[in-house]
């Protein structure tokens, strides 16, 4: 009986072995993509047990993890967590969830590949392994005035640092604590976020961003001046048609000034004129003559159609393919299908003001390793360019009249040259229009570009809404820069 | 004609004696890994406790010299260091679910192996000679059987978590498997020792395989319809395996013939096919099986998943004693052991830990090969063989190389049954290790005798 209880060691062996290779292919062939996994608990709670790396504005650091004696042994802090609730979102016992929390988290958590060899020098080191905080572009005096300002609106500001791109400030009201949702109690995080989450003001969209896409109303007249102007075939002094009232072709619909009466003499207006006081007719009629696709094209080179990452995903903004006559007047005054973020907008504003180069947009300004050395930097990146210089300062000049003798009053800042543009933008029978704002100051030398929404904060039939709610709300972010 | 060479044969008991001290030493460094991982500090007791397990195993050492001072020296240190390091991971589950020790499942384990240890070396001191056992194959057939079916009894019987393999009677509970498995063994070596030769008288060649005769397919299929009731209605796929497995393994074995093997897997497979189609819950255990991650088997278990993930979280040198989070999946303490020591000592250690059981497989396989008598080789190559299949089954059953069971892993998984059985059956198998190593009593004949002059006498 002895081959066969060989040949029965022979079996034992065989089944080990497929034991041997079953426990490798899963702790080792298999073990990154189980560890990824969205549902692997553990995972999740080492890297709580890791030092999260902080997020700084400024000196000061808006988001870090504070030690705690629990089995998640740190507890994620937002000192002044409203008012940078977007930039940092928040990490709770699920993860991170929005803002740089989560479009940063490689970083943040210290698992980027990046960190890989500080990863095994801590591993020999014996050194406690720690995430990298990460530098915001942000000012802190732009994001408090901004706030500040939008106290009580619905609505978003961004400021753009013109010639770089940095992001100064990124304010979305309303608002909320991400301290709500970063607590180690289970239900009270459930019961915080389902408040969160159901509330129809919806507090946890970053509006400046990626809310839903707004109807830009007529700060896009910027857009189509830039169009008109890059032609070659009108100037800031161009005279324009500017009656009461535009009949469109092939329609029986018109398009009326948002004021009563035409926009100057003779149904005649200059282009500089015609952006001050925000003139329908005249941009309508521009905006037939050059053409839907010149007006796209100039669109596309301010960033529309562009996914962003500033690093968190901005929604692109759009401008419909096809556009018939009607529709192309109605466009160039942004109405009909046209829909921005403010984020984009700050960009029109920032492209014209940095001589027609639009920067690419952008938070976070350096990751710091926890040794305090860069990881990395960011460096300012060009986008496009948008329209000529010499365009650019033409734009800049009528953006100027609209502050200094039209719609834009309310942005004037003493001693400085202010260039704005408002808008009121209808979205919708019976509601009220968002009223907008984009500028840039100084006008010489701009050190910040701004656009601020204000949702249903205009008057309706009238363009004042742009220029008595936002353009304050601008001029205050300006100054809090300038100052 | 062969050669006998006379050499003296080494007991190995001072090598065992070593080995021992080695394994408690190497509990003793994980259960101070443990303490110093989770409150980092040296536990408390631990001197103490190191003391007791050692003494209890050298009390076991000591057994042996006096009752069987030529068996095998390998077996009683490997299943020291692995009864030792269960209760280590126990404790450490115990503390991860912030049970103390006095109500810990650790101190139950504890004083489980002391019984187990202490009934062990009673089966040696009174077990003499592991032929006495042949006396009551029929007895131990029964005793297999009824223990094996005991759980479907209407009053004793209990389900645990969907597998019917469990007795109470009180407030104890009991797997009467793991005691039918040693009972079944012993009644498969004496009644294919009987019957071998009938069993291997060669039947009609199909397919260049020699079938036995169909008259002698009765046992086989008396087995068979055994093991498909314990899949049906106790719903447990790993004792099943197991019995069957045990059994035509033995067969084999004892006849020497490869047709039994084919003839036992078809049936197997033949049953466990019918039984899928029939039975909803074999259709779970399948679809946890091959899909685990699917939406509807983390609905109807999240079990294997967890396990799974855990012993990817170990990676190849594990997070370290104490340091991984073992708790988070359940039954890590028993069913699951396997993951709980893959997440904390990583591939490595579980390699480590597998190679254990092949060595104590390897030894009891040993044993069969020097045993003498036919019975001893049978049993020594079903215990070692059970013991074999029932980790393949356990391991395989967690890492989805086959559907997962309720089977505890010999000696690690916490488990009062399962213990008393192994320390055991490992006593049978150093019983019977003790007569394949101990020396042919030496018969005095004289050597002259075939030299012997003769005489030539001459008839008148």
């Amino acid at each position: 009986m002895n081959a066969p209880v060989r040949r029965l060691s022979i079996v034992v062996a065989i089944l080990f072995a497929s034991l041997l290779v079953s426990t490798t292919l899963i702790q080792y062939v298999f073990a990154a993509d189980l560890n990824a996994r969205p549902d692997n608990r553990r995972t999740l709670l080492s890297t709580y047990a890791r030092e999260r790396g902080s997020i700084l504005v400024g000196q000061t650091a808006v988001a870090s993890s504070v030690p705690v004696d629990d089995q998640f042994k740190f507890q994620r802090e937002y000192s002044n967590g409203e008012l940078y609730a977007h930039v940092t979102g928040s990490y709770s016992f699920y993860g991170a969830s929005g803002g740089l929390e989560q479009a940063e988290n490689a970083y943040l958590s210290g698992s980027s590949d990046k960190l890989f060899y500080r990863r095994v020098s801590d591993l020999f080191t014996g050194r406690r392994p720690q995430g990298a905080t990460l530098e915001t572009t942000l000012d802190p005096a732009v994001q408090r005035a901004a706030a500040k300002a939008m106290t009580g609106i619905r609505g978003a500001a961004v400021a753009l640092d013109p010639k770089t791109g940095a992001i100064l400030a990124m304010v979305s009201q309303p608002t909320f604590d991400p301290n709500d949702l970063a607590g180690h109690d289970l239900s009270a995080l459930d019961e915080n976020y389902e408040k969160l989450n159901t509330d129809p003001q919806r507090p946890l969209v970053n509006r400046s961003i990626n809310g839903d896409l707004y109807p830009p109303g007529s700060i896009f007249k910027v857009v189509t001046a830039a169009a008109a102007l890059s032609t070659g075939e009108y100037t800031e002094d161009s005279m324009l048609p500017g009656p009461a009232v535009l009949e469109l072709p092939g329609t029986t619909a018109s398009l009326p000034n948002m004021f009563p009466g035409a926009c100057g003499d003779n149904d005649q207006v200059s282009f500089t004129r015609a952006m001050a006081i925000s003139c329908n007719t005249a941009f309508a009629a521009v905006g037939m003559d050059i053409g839907a696709d010149a007006l796209r094209a100039q669109a596309e080179k301010f960033g529309f159609g562009d996914s962003l990452s500033v690093p968190m995903r901005a929604t692109p903004s759009t401008i419909p393919a096809e556009l018939n006559m009607p529709q192309l007047a109605q466009s160039s005054i942004g109405q009909f299908d046209v829909r921005v973020t403010p984020l984009q907008m700050a960009m029109v504003a920032a492209g014209v003001a940095n001589d027609g180069a639009v920067m690419k947009p952008y938070l976070v300004q350096s990751v710091i390793g926890s040794d305090l050395s860069v990881i990395e930097t960011t460096d300012p990146q060009e986008l496009s360019q948008a329209v000529t210089p010499d365009v650019a300062a033409q734009l800049t000049r009528m953006m100027e009249a609209v502050v200094t003798d039209g719609s834009g009053t309310r942005a004037q800042i003493d001693g400085v040259a202010v260039a704005g543009k408002s808008g009121t933008a209808q979205h919708g029978e019976g509601r009220k229009p968002h009223a907008w704002f984009i500028s840039f100051a100084p006008a010489d030398d701009p050190q910040i570009a701004v656009a601020v929404i204000a949702e249903d904060g205009g008057v309706t039939g009238s363009e004042i809404g742009g220029g008595r709610v936002a353009a304050p709300i601008a001029r205050q972010m300006m100054e809090a820069r300038l100052k | 004609m062969s050669v006998v060479s006379s050499y003296t044969p080494r007991r190995g008991r001072n090598v065992e004696l070593v080995l021992l001290i080695a394994a408690v030493a190497i509990v003793l460094l994980a259960y101070v890994n443990v303490g110093v991982a989770t409150s980092e500090s040296m536990p408390p007791g631990t001197m103490a406790l190191a003391g007791g397990y050692l003494a209890m195993a050298v009390g076991f050492h000591l057994v042996l010299r006096w009752r069987a001072s030529y068996a095998d020296p390998l077996m009683l240190p490997i299943i020291t260091l692995l009864n030792g390091l269960g209760l280590v991971m126990i404790h450490r589950i115990d503390l991860a679910n912030g049970t103390s020790i006095s109500d810990g499942v650790a101190l139950r384990q504890l004083m489980w192996t002391g019984v187990a240890v202490v009934i062990a070396a009673a089966v040696l001191v009174v077990l003499r000679d592991h032929r006495v056992l042949r006396r009551y194959t029929y007895l131990a057939g029964v005793v297999g059987f009824v223990l094996l079916l005991l759980p479907l009894m209407p009053v004793i019987g209990t389900s645990i978590y969907g597998a019917r393999i469990w007795i109470r009677i009180g407030s104890m509970s009991f797997q009467p498997g793991e005691i039918a498995k040693i009972a079944l063994a012993i009644f498969f070596a004496g009644y294919l020792v009987q019957t071998r030769d009938a069993l291997s008288v060669a039947g009609r060649k199909v397919l260049g395989l020699t079938l036995p005769r169909a008259r002698d397919l009765g046992p086989i299929l008396i087995a068979w319809l055994a093991s498909l009731a314990v899949l049906v209605f106790e719903r447990d796929l790993g004792s099943s395996l197991l019995f069957f497995g045990l059994f035509v393994a033995m067969l084999y074995v004892a006849t020497e013939r490869v047709s039994w093997i084919a003839i036992g897997l078809t049936l197997f497979g033949a049953g466990a096919y019918v039984a899928y189609l029939m039975f909803g819950h074999v259709q779970t255990r399948v679809l946890l099986w091959l899909d685990t991650f699917s939406p509807e088997a983390l609905e109807a278990s999240d079990q294997l998943a967890k396990g799974l993930m855990g012993m990817a979280a170990g990676g190849m040198f594990g997070t370290g004693l104490g340091r991984g989070r073992p708790d988070l999946t359940y039954f890590a303490e028993s069913d699951f052991i396997i993951p709980s020591f893959g997440e904390e000592i990583g591939l490595v250690g579980l390699f480590a830990l597998l190679m254990l059981y092949v060595l104590l497989v390897q030894r009891g396989l040993r044993t069969s090969l020097g045993t003498r008598d036919g019975f001893g080789k049978l049993l020594a190559a079903g215990l070692s063989f059970s013991l074999a299949l029932q980790c393949f089954v356990v391991v395989g059953g967690v890492t989805r190389v086959i559907p997962l069971t309720g089977l505890t892993m010999p000696f690690l998984s916490s488990g009062g049954s399962s213990l008393l059985a192994n320390w055991t059956l490992v006593a049978i198998l150093l019983r019977i290790s003790d007569h394949a190593r101990r020396p042919m009593p030496e018969v005095n004949v004289p050597h002259e005798v075939g030299q012997a002059h003769t005489e030539v006498v001459r008839m008148p």
